[in-house]
């Protein structure tokens, strides 16, 4: 056998590939002009019909990648105005590749040559495995953006937001968040509840995992399980007991009975993942310090909690989110006046289909990716400067 | 009828009901309300005159009216009162007060007289349902139609039976996710004259007919349960018509200019008011009473129309009711209780749903899932 890496393909492999996509690409076009079975069909049609037209009557690349770029933009352009244009500039482009990428045989460029068919086909069935859940995964939130620059209060892509018409978006959401003092209040409940509740759940998380990663300590699996049970329990259990445990203590509906209410449910996520990285921790290196005359308080700050920080940090950061996000428990707990963002939204959804939400929905997404990547970031820059990675 | 009753009345000068014991209240309180522009309405109409008047009081609005029966129990057992008045519909104030959760008011002192010197209890009448119900609002829920999806050539529906009509016009409707109005609307359009719907709906084959009537149309049913989905299946066109409370679809069709048409035929009337929980401290009640009789009064009441279109609940109210406070719009033509809308009323009789409500849930839930 041969090594060919890159051959032309036959066609009655080709045309059926690029008709399967096809026929994916024209579901969306379909369903969105009003019958998915017509997209479906059609869209494997026009496209296999393309790739033999391509493969086996035109066979220059270039032209032929053009034409469908443009004729496709074309096509939307006319159905759909500027919006579809746009859609169609984008398939155009991607089938213009894809026909030639895959009739010249240009997808085995980079695979090892013994190769086998099955093992090509795994190899990308795997990818568009992984793409397709991405896409589920990613579409909810991406779809979400949009819409907060609607200009209108409902939750409807407008003819204007289509045919991308500036007078069909506004800010006017985003400015309702800024300025209306029901959010704002929310916002700022949610910043002083979250900051609290991290430090205690992190503060209280890091000395309980300590405590129990240490041999001599009684009923430690007890303990342990009692400590994570908040995580276990379904919410609205724990939301419940908290309810009427912290009336009778006068806490419920009060700042701090939120703040130790989100203590109690950040506490398990700062246990794990401190005892995860307490697990990798020389304990023999406390007893150094010890013998050289440090208390257990110096021990603890100097020498144990630099070598555990990353995992006091995730823990506090899965801490803070469990506060921003908890909408169950501070329904109970909390009163009118701590209401939280998520209070807020659950609300808004639920009486008025206010885009407002998905503004504030927006920013929290952005302010997330922001976080995240900082805290990637740092930790990267840290790895190179401690040399453990050749960054 | 004297649910209209509140359109006959005459007009008089309003007296400012507030007396003032400042030094036994309390300062703040927790109002418990829809949220929304229900609220909205109620902060601007009630809240903000009474709070500017009495400097230093605060109020904060929890709108959890939703699951205000559950959340009152809830409070009652574990003996921490932290709403100071609340906001239900009527039914759910007759199960409160039954229940011993909501405290009983009487009318005629605690409220004020009409400018005229009527006393509370007549201003409002026989909306007063409940000894523990102060009423704000007569609403109504009705059909709205997208008028852009009339089928050409046809007239635009005018009566609720257009609803179970899906050769004239073919499409979507929206419903809500429970048996009352549902039921009576079938029967109504079925052949039953609206007299004897409460008869025909008592006996088991009463109550297959309705569903019949609703089965013709089940495939087309999107079920709703909060008031503003139906407004938004209208604006996005997902539902050619559906059944929304009348204040959300003036919202929709004069605030949000979307392409839609109302239907009053057949308009359910409804009661929605305040009940003071049981079990408020001395401090706390007297700061809430003095709020109620000022938020309560005639003038307070037809305030709030400028806002939404509920009709107030005060007989004495109705003349004072003025324009739409930004769209300078008169508000009286919108109200469900104008003449000319009120011609076709179904008055919803809260005794027998409140006697048949769990037979008829049920039988309703096991449709739905057949």
């Amino acid at each position: 056998m041969t090594v060919t890496i890159i051959q032309p393909k036959p066609i009655s492999f080709v045309a059926p590939v690029v008709g399967i996509a096809g026929a994916f690409a024209g579901l969306f076009v379909g369903t969105a002009q009003g019958s998915a079975l017509i997209g479906v069909i059609g869209g494997f049609v026009l496209t296999a019909a393309l790739a033999f037209l391509w493969l086996t009557v035109l066979r220059n690349e270039r032209i032929a990648r053009w034409v469908t770029t443009l004729g496709m933009a074309a096509a939307g352009y006319l159905t759909g105005g500027l919006m579809g244009g746009l859609v169609g500039l984008i398939f155009g482009w991607l089938f213009g590749w894809f026909i030639f990428w895959l009739g010249e045989g240009r997808y085995r460029a980079k695979l090892p040559p013994y190769t086998t068919p099955m093992q090509v086909f795994l190899h990308f069935g795997f990818r568009v495995l992984c793409g397709l859940i991405f896409f589920f995964l990613i579409t909810p939130i991406v779809v979400v953006m949009p819409l907060s620059f609607n200009a209108q209060d409902f939750f409807t892509f407008t003819p204007e937001m289509l045919r991308l018409d500036p007078e069909g978006y506004s800010l006017k959401h985003y400015r309702d968040f800024f300025t209306n003092s029901d959010w704002q209040q929310a916002m700022w409940n949610s910043l002083s509840i979250a900051p609290m509740a991290t430090f205690l759940s992190v503060s209280f998380g890091t000395l309980a995992a300590i405590g129990l990663s240490s041999e001599h300590v009684p009923f430690r699996r007890a303990i342990m399980a009692i400590l994570i049970s908040p995580m276990i329990v379904p919410l609205i259990i724990s939301a419940a007991g908290m309810y009427f445990f912290y009336s009778r203590l006068g806490l419920q509906g009060t700042y701090w009975g939120v703040v130790l209410a989100h203590a109690a449910l950040g506490i398990p996520f700062v246990i794990i993942t401190v005892t995860a990285t307490l697990v990798g921790f020389d304990r023999s290196l406390t007893r150094a310090a010890a013998n050289m005359g440090a208390n257990p308080v110096t021990t603890f700050f100097r020498v144990q909690m630099p070598l555990i920080l990353p995992g006091v940090i995730s823990g506090g950061l899965f801490a803070f989110i469990t506060s921003f996000d908890e909408v169950v428990v501070v329904l109970f707990v909390g009163s009118a006046g701590q209401k939280t963002l998520p209070w807020q939204m659950f609300i808004g959804l639920r009486e008025q289909i206010s885009p407002t939400i998905l503004a504030v929905a927006t920013i929290l997404v952005t302010l997330s990716i922001l976080l995240l990547s900082t805290v990637e970031l740092l930790r990267r820059r840290s790895e190179r400067l401690r040399g453990l990675s050749p960054g | 009828m004297k649910l209209t009753k509140t359109l006959l009345a005459t007009t008089a000068l309003t007296v400012a009901g507030a007396s003032a014991h400042a030094q036994d209240m309390a300062d703040s309180m927790t109002l418990v309300s829809w949220g929304g522009a229900y609220q909205e309405s109620q902060h601007k109409a009630y809240v903000e005159p009474y709070l500017a008047m009495n400097g230093g009081v605060t109020a904060t609005w929890d709108e959890s009216s939703a699951e205000a029966v559950a959340k009152l129990r809830a409070m009652n057992e574990a003996g921490n009162i932290t709403w100071d008045l609340v906001d239900v519909v009527a039914s759910d104030a007759m199960r409160l007060c039954d229940e011993g959760l909501a405290m009983e008011i009487d009318h005629d002192e605690l409220l004020a007289p009409a400018p005229d010197g009527t006393p509370a209890s007549e201003d409002f009448g026989d909306l007063i349902v409940s000894d523990c119900f102060i009423p704000q609002i007569v609403y109504s829920t009705t059909f709205g139609y997208r008028t852009d999806m009339v089928p050409a050539g046809t007239e635009p529906p005018s009566s609720v039976c257009d609803v179970f009509d899906l050769e004239t016009y073919p499409g979507k409707r929206s419903l809500q996710k429970r048996p009352i109005d549902n039921m009576e609307w079938a029967l109504y359009c079925d052949g039953v004259e609206k007299d004897d719907i409460y008869d025909v709906l008592s006996t088991d084959e009463g109550v297959d007919r309705a569903l019949a009537k609703l089965g013709t149309i089940k495939d087309q049913v999107v079920w709703w349960s909060a008031g503003a989905e139906t407004p938004q299946l209208l604006a996005d066109g997902e539902v050619f018509m559906g059944s929304t409370f009348n204040g959300r679809l003036f919202s929709a069709i004069a605030e949000q200019d979307q392409p839609i048409g109302m239907l009053w035929d057949m308009q359910s009337f409804d009661l929605d008011g305040w009940i003071v929980p049981t079990g408020l401290s001395e401090d706390r009640l007297a700061r809430v009473l003095d709020f109620l009789r000022f938020a309560t009064d005639t003038q307070r009441l037809a305030d709030q129309a400028k806002y939404i279109s509920y009709g107030p609940a005060r007989a004495s109210s109705a003349p004072l009711v003025g324009q739409h406070a930004t769209l300078g719009i008169d508000m009286a033509p919108h109200m469900p209780t104008d003449p000319a809308n009120a011609g076709n009323i179904h008055i919803y009789d809260y005794e027998w749903w409140a006697d048949n409500r769990d037979d008829l849930d049920a039988k309703f839930q096991a449709w739905l899932a057949q």
